[in-house]
């Protein structure tokens, strides 16, 4: 089976994403922020007609918070209709990876392990593949 | 009607498609009720557009034909094959009659009595129907059709398609003024731009819909409800043809269900209460719509027993959703509204009609979730009528954008009472324990202080300013926000659930700047914020009811020199931000190119813009005429005396007043518009005196006068010789007015013998035919 992944930087850590999930890849210069929101809500962008939810990354896997300076690239993902826009360092490369993921056995923090559908192999590296929903979610300790 | 006509020919074409397999399945088992109850729909729905539309013999056709339907769906008549014919007889009968409609042709005469006799019970052979017409039928070729069905999805994708357009416009308008003017390259641009407006309107038109889509399942829903509750109820509608973003009218649908089912059930009397009242024995319910500005009004009235307000508030009381004090401080309008509390129902039982748990608390909400509002009017005994007003599209709604620190947000206008200054003399906030509460003309408003609530930073240094917005959940509070920015219509977009999750946000939208924007929901706002103030606001409000004198929305602003100005609100239609690049001395005056009009500039005579900057203006709008007012910043929005101090002589100023300790200079329109009308101002204007203590010689007739030609004058100043005098016949001038000629005024539409020779003062021909002959004499 074969299977497109995205591949980002997050934190110094590539992980993938499934290219189904993602719409596009765009740069954002001004956030509008959003007080009173979630800690993992950085805000919102316009992406040509339409409104970004931003996704703070780091926020959102208890990293502490992303880099927010210049441009920076984000992920565009559409979860229940909502268009959003997570905060990556970098998008490395997209990828057809074969296989399904595997199960970790390594112990995860709880940001990660939250938001990991499981392990990916690609280039003889494993990779974290990342449920963008959960992502967009936010921390446990949030949805708890 | 035309139009009608052509919707409802599509509209049978389309279904006597499908319909023809239906009833050839029918004729082969005429015990399907599926089949049978679609061909009844078919023929009850023709009949109902041609009582509409004037069709008289289609509407015979397809009622004979229901009629038998209507015995076989009853049980009343078994559907045996003779019957089966007859019906397929009358719907190719209908088929070949939309036909010729469609061809603009008259159908031949006859045989429709053949047919309809057809149908009868019995068991005389009936005639075939005529072969020839159907002969003549299939020579003619058919029209082909003029409208075409799209998936909506389709369209909505062109709107945002359009939306997309019109910000790469404004990105591209942004950098062509940046890059300084090419006039080859800003003709094509400007072109652009209209066709780009031109498309975004027409896109905006295809999601509109009529209204009657709405309307026409009320017939039979109140035909229904009347007959199950033995009551006579005639039905009205009005204004069909109104159209409505189709989104909206799905979003009314129930609400106005709702309110019909109540008028009919708890509204409407029975024949004999009405008898006894001295009513007609069947009821009136009047559904309307109609359309005003960027709203759409729906009122459905009905003559039934209207609604007692004091058995309201019993209820209320009983139900404890008020409280005894404030109950007693109630007027007839408040109590009215309790209806619209949750958990009230006025009628005596719960009935199997409206009282389902679905109250007018419901129909509030659902009307005001999309930007509507409900109003309630009654009259015991003599009826209620209800009215929705509604924005005409889902997604724009105009509101009032502000600053707080360094973001800006929005909220809906439809919630902004007013706008007064925090630091003005008739506004004091003090603190009450920990809660600033502000008073304003005696009344004590809670203060909702944006910034702190929202946790960023407040730029105002105290200097706020306080809009004071009316929740829908009835809370009246003041937001304390930073700097008002303009009025803006904007498309509302709902937020991500995370956003939506901090209960103080409506939605978001996109600006024309580009950058996102958060609409603020003053209800959440006043329930996070922790304002209760349905009796808070209540206290002083005695006494502001004694203060209450007739105000005038007035816009204050810094010109451009500087100075506080004042304009009357009524007559601003836009603040705009716009190139100072777009301003031009030209043809012996500053005037704006602005939306590929030019329109003459005021407030900057002296102060020429810096070439690169960005200059703010009102556009101001009579009607008829646009100008445009050059302005510093906009200060705020003050409801203020309509009185003033005239100034000396006509000018840009009308006169001074006094809004809290400043004094304040009132543009004058009038003026403005008259030199916009006039061109340049000529200095050889003859003076006509008029009273100066007559108001509405002062503001009414002056710029009457002024546009005339002449100068104005006030009597008693000066002694400079006046070319024509006006006096009114019914009140002497304190003063005689030296004058070359006079005019005379009288105040009623008949001439009296007191009044001989004189005008009626609204005869605007008279008198300025007056005003011309006088100016002819010099």
């Amino acid at each position: 089976m074969e299977d497109l992944k995205l591949i980002a930087r997050i934190a110094g850590q590539e992980v993938a994403i499934s290219a189904d999930a993602v719409e596009s890849v765009v740069e954002i210069d001004a956030i509008t922020p959003v007080p009173l929101a979630a800690g993992h809500i950085a805000g919102l962008a316009a992406l040509r007609s339409r409104v970004l939810t931003i996704i703070d990354t780091y926020a959102a896997l208890k990293l502490g918070q992303s880099p927010r300076d210049g441009v920076i690239q984000a992920i565009v993902v559409t979860i229940d209709n909502h268009l959003y826009g997570l905060l990556v360092d970098e998008v490395v490369d997209v990828a057809a990876i074969t296989g399904d993921p595997q199960t970790l056995h390594a112990g995860l923090s709880p940001g990660w392990a939250h938001a990991a559908l499981g392990l990916v192999e690609h280039q003889d590296r494993a990779l974290l593949l990342l449920d963008p929903a959960r992502i967009v979610a936010g921390p446990l300790s949030a949805a708890a | 009607m035309e139009e009608l006509l052509g919707e409802f020919i599509a509209e049978t074409r389309e279904t006597l498609e499908p319909l023809a397999g239906e009833i050839v399945a029918w004729e082969a088992d005429p015990s399907d009720r599926g089949r049978l109850d679609s061909i009844f729909r078919f023929v009850h729905t023709v009949k109902g557009s041609c009582g509409f539309l004037d069709l008289p013999r289609l509407e015979r056709l397809s009622h004979a034909a229901e009629s038998a339907l209507a015995e076989v769906r009853s049980g009343d008549r078994t559907p045996d094959r003779k019957l089966v014919n007859a019906v397929l007889a009358i719907i190719d009968r209908i088929g070949e009659y939309v036909e010729a409609l469609a061809a603009g042709e008259t159908y031949p005469e006859g045989g429709d009595e053949a047919l309809i006799l057809a149908l009868e019970d019995n068991e005389v052979e009936a005639p075939e129907p005529t072969p020839a017409i159907v002969a003549q039928q299939q020579s003619t070729p058919r029209a082909p059709a003029r409208s075409i069905r799209l998936p909506v999805e389709l369209l909505d994708r062109m709107m945002a398609g359009v939306s997309d357009m019109v910000l790469a416009r404004n990105e591209l308008s942004r950098r062509l003024r940046e890059r300084g003017g090419d006039a080859i390259v800003d003709t094509a641009f400007e072109r652009l731009s209209a066709c780009v407006a031109e498309m975004r309107e027409s896109i905006t038109r295809t999601r509109m819909q009529r209204i009657d889509g709405l309307f026409s399942a009320l017939p039979r829903m109140v035909r229904d409800l009347s007959a199950e509750l033995h009551k006579q109820v005639h039905l009205i509608i009005d204004g069909g043809d109104v159209e409505l973003d189709r989104e909206m009218i799905e979003m009314i649908r129930d609400p106005l269900t709702h309110i019909v089912r109540n008028s009919i059930d708890h509204g409407i009397e029975g024949p004999a209460d009405r008898a006894a009242a001295g009513k007609a024995v069947g009821g009136t319910l009047r559904v309307d719509a109609r359309q005003s500005g960027n709203q759409i009004l729906i009122e459905i009235a009905d003559d039934g027993r209207g609604i007692d307000d004091e058995k309201l508030l019993a209820k209320a009381l009983a139900a404890g959703l008020v409280t005894r004090e404030r109950a007693q401080r109630m007027d007839r309008q408040e109590r009215l509204e309790l209806i619209f509390a949750a958990g009230l129902s006025t009628a005596q039982a719960v009935t199997a009609i409206s009282g389902r748990g679905v109250g007018m608390d419901v129909v509030r909400a659902n009307v005001e979730r999309i930007g509507g509002t409900v109003e309630i009017d009654t009259t015991l005994g003599r009826g209620t009528r209800l009215t929705l007003r509604v924005p005409m599209t889902l997604t724009i709604i105009p509101a009032l954008t502000f600053a707080v620190g360094a973001e800006l947000f929005a909220i809906p206008r439809g919630a902004v009472d007013e706008i007064v200054r925090s630091y003005g003399g008739s506004v004091e906030v003090e603190m009450v324990g920990s809660a600033p509460v502000a008073r304003i003309r005696g009344e004590r408003v809670p203060v909702v202080e944006l910034a702190k609530l929202l946790g960023v930073p407040s730029y105002s240094g105290g200097r706020s300013i306080l809009v004071v917005v009316r929740a829908s959940s009835g809370e009246r509070y003041a937001l304390s926000v930073d700097s008002v920015q303009d009025h803006e219509e904007l498309v509302v977009k709902p937020a991500a659930p995370a956003i939506m999750a901090t209960g103080v946000y409506a939605g978001t939208t996109l600006p024309d700047n580009g950058r996102p924007m958060l609409l603020i929901d003053p209800a959440g706002v006043a329930q996070v914020a922790g304002v209760r103030a349905p009796d808070a606001a209540i206290p002083a409000k005695a006494e502001a009811e004694e203060a209450r004198i007739e105000t005038v929305p007035t816009l204050l602003f810094r010109a451009c020199d500087h100075a506080v100005r004042a304009i009357r609100l009524g007559l601003v239609e836009r603040i705009e931000d716009v190139a100072a690049s777009a301003i031009a001395r030209v043809g012996g005056r500053l005037r704006l190119s602005h939306d590929g009009r030019i329109l003459p500039l005021f407030g900057c005579d002296a102060a020429m813009p810096d070439k690169d900057d960005r200059v703010r203006v009102l556009l101001l709008g009579d009607g008829t005429t646009e100008i445009a007012y050059a302005i510093g910043e906009v200060i705020d929005i003050h409801a203020l005396d309509p009185a003033f101090l005239p100034a000396a002589e006509p000018g840009p100023i009308a006169g001074v007043m006094l809004v809290g300790e400043i004094q304040v200079e009132l543009v004058d329109c009038f003026w403005l518009f008259g030199q916009a009308g006039a061109g340049v101002a000529s200095p050889e204007r003859p003076l006509c005196v008029l009273d100066s203590t007559d108001p509405w010689m002062r503001d009414i007739l002056r710029p009457i006068v002024e546009q005339a030609g002449y100068r104005v004058g006030w009597s008693g100043e000066g002694d400079e010789a006046a070319a024509i005098a006006i006096l009114s016949v019914d009140k002497a001038p304190a003063a005689p007015l030296p004058a070359a000629s006079v005019i005379r005024l009288r105040a009623t539409a008949d001439e009296t013998a007191a009044s001989a020779g004189s005008i009626y003062r609204y005869d605007r021909h008279g008198l300025i035919a007056a005003l011309a002959a006088a100016q002819g004499r010099r």
